[in-house]
């Protein structure tokens, strides 16, 4: 490589920039493929940009925490999004305000659900201790998630990875899965998939639907209340 | 812009501050959101540059997951290792909450706004 070339890489590597525009430009290929699909919910652009920087950090050996250094930024605007729920929630109050009883029930159920089929079919083919309290909380969204996963010993960097494959998860089976079902109803729809798939469901679900995202970010936001109180109550019991 | 941004993060500043003080199981975002309901509830509209702001976030949401998804590459031998059961557990169980859920909904919604009666031998 020619000094200058190797000097501008020096510095792509040590700067913030370089990855923070890399984590854009992988996403924005991703949504371009998904467009390019007929936006067909099993060619998600997530999955695609995760593949791409991934094959991008590999190649080049970029240690994950140099790349996170750039991309932090993107991350950090998880919470002021999270915060952003309460806007559609607010618009959409009327409806919410109708279904509270089907949502306490349906969160129960779910929540319960999520938890003891991840353990139980895990822990059936053999996965070891360590994952399995991993992938207790893979529902719930990523911070809450790696918080429940520190406290009962498990490995929070791991739980964060098993938590973004289960909203790839969702995100792809959601649509067919729900209309196999015969499933109409918005409301049932996106509060299903907030409770499964956290966030990436809740921005599959908007979409989709704009009520059905609604009560995704509900469904989101409400499980990760559920799980953080039951999963450590059913652990120690 | 400016003032949209200085809501939303003076709303989750408050709700992660709150959920340390006091140390309740909640995660602050979360919280911040409940704070954020509040105050739309006061103001009984939604101010137009923070609907266009929360639009915009809401509408690359998948985005933000990206940088803690390339995180994989630092599980790689594990989750080659253990691949089929995490696989398994991962995918079995997210169609089963999926299920389950979107069921009890439409059920127990049934069940209390009477539809059941109405709908004959559906």
């Amino acid at each position: 490589m020619n000094p200058q070339l190797d000097q501008l890489w020096v510095y792509l590597q040590a700067n913030p920039l370089g990855w923070l525009t890399a984590t854009l430009i992988a996403y924005w290929v991703g949504v371009r493929v998904q467009r390019a699909a007929g936006g067909r919910p099993y060619v998600n652009p997530v999955a695609i940009a995760v593949l791409l920087l991934v094959g991008l950090l590999a190649v080049t050996g970029t240690p994950y925490q140099t790349y996170f250094e750039g991309a932090q930024f993107v991350h950090f605007l998880l919470g002021p999004a999270t915060v952003a729920l309460a806007i559609p929630l607010y618009e959409n109050w009327p409806a919410v305000k109708r279904s509270l009883v089907p949502m306490i029930a349906a969160l129960l159920a779910g929540t319960i659900t999520a938890v003891a089929s991840a353990v139980g079919i895990a822990w059936a083919l053999g996965a070891s201790a360590e994952s399995l309290v991993s992938i207790a909380p893979k529902s719930v969204t990523t911070p809450v998630a790696m918080g429940i996963a520190e406290k009962l010993g498990g490995i929070p960097s791991l739980t964060a990875v098993l938590v973004i494959l289960t909203g790839i998860t969702g995100a792809i089976i959601a649509t067919p899965l729900l209309n196999a079902l015969g499933l109409k109803d918005w409301r049932a729809r996106g509060f299903a998939v907030g409770v499964a798939a956290h966030g990436l469901g809740t921005a599959r679900a908007f979409q989709v639907n704009d009520l059905a995202g609604t009560f995704a970010g509900i469904g989101m936001a409400l499980n990760a209340l559920a799980t953080a109180i039951l999963v450590p109550v059913l652990w120690h019991w | 812009m400016i003032e949209a941004g200085i809501l939303l993060l003076l709303c989750q500043l408050a709700g992660e501050s709150l959920v340390r003080a006091l140390d309740i199981p909640v995660p602050g975002p979360v919280l911040g959101a409940v704070f954020m309901l509040g105050f739309l509830t006061l103001r009984r509209r939604v101010p137009d540059h923070l609907g266009r702001t929360s639009h915009d976030l809401l509408a690359n949401f998948s985005l933000l997951f990206v940088p803690a998804g390339a995180g994989i590459i630092l599980h790689a031998a594990r989750l080659e290792a253990e691949a089929v059961a995490l696989l398994a557990a991962l995918i079995g169980s997210t169609a089963l909450t999926i299920a389950v859920a979107a069921l009890v909904f439409v059920g127990v919604d049934r069940l209390v706004s009477g539809k059941a009666e109405q709908e004959s031998g559906a």
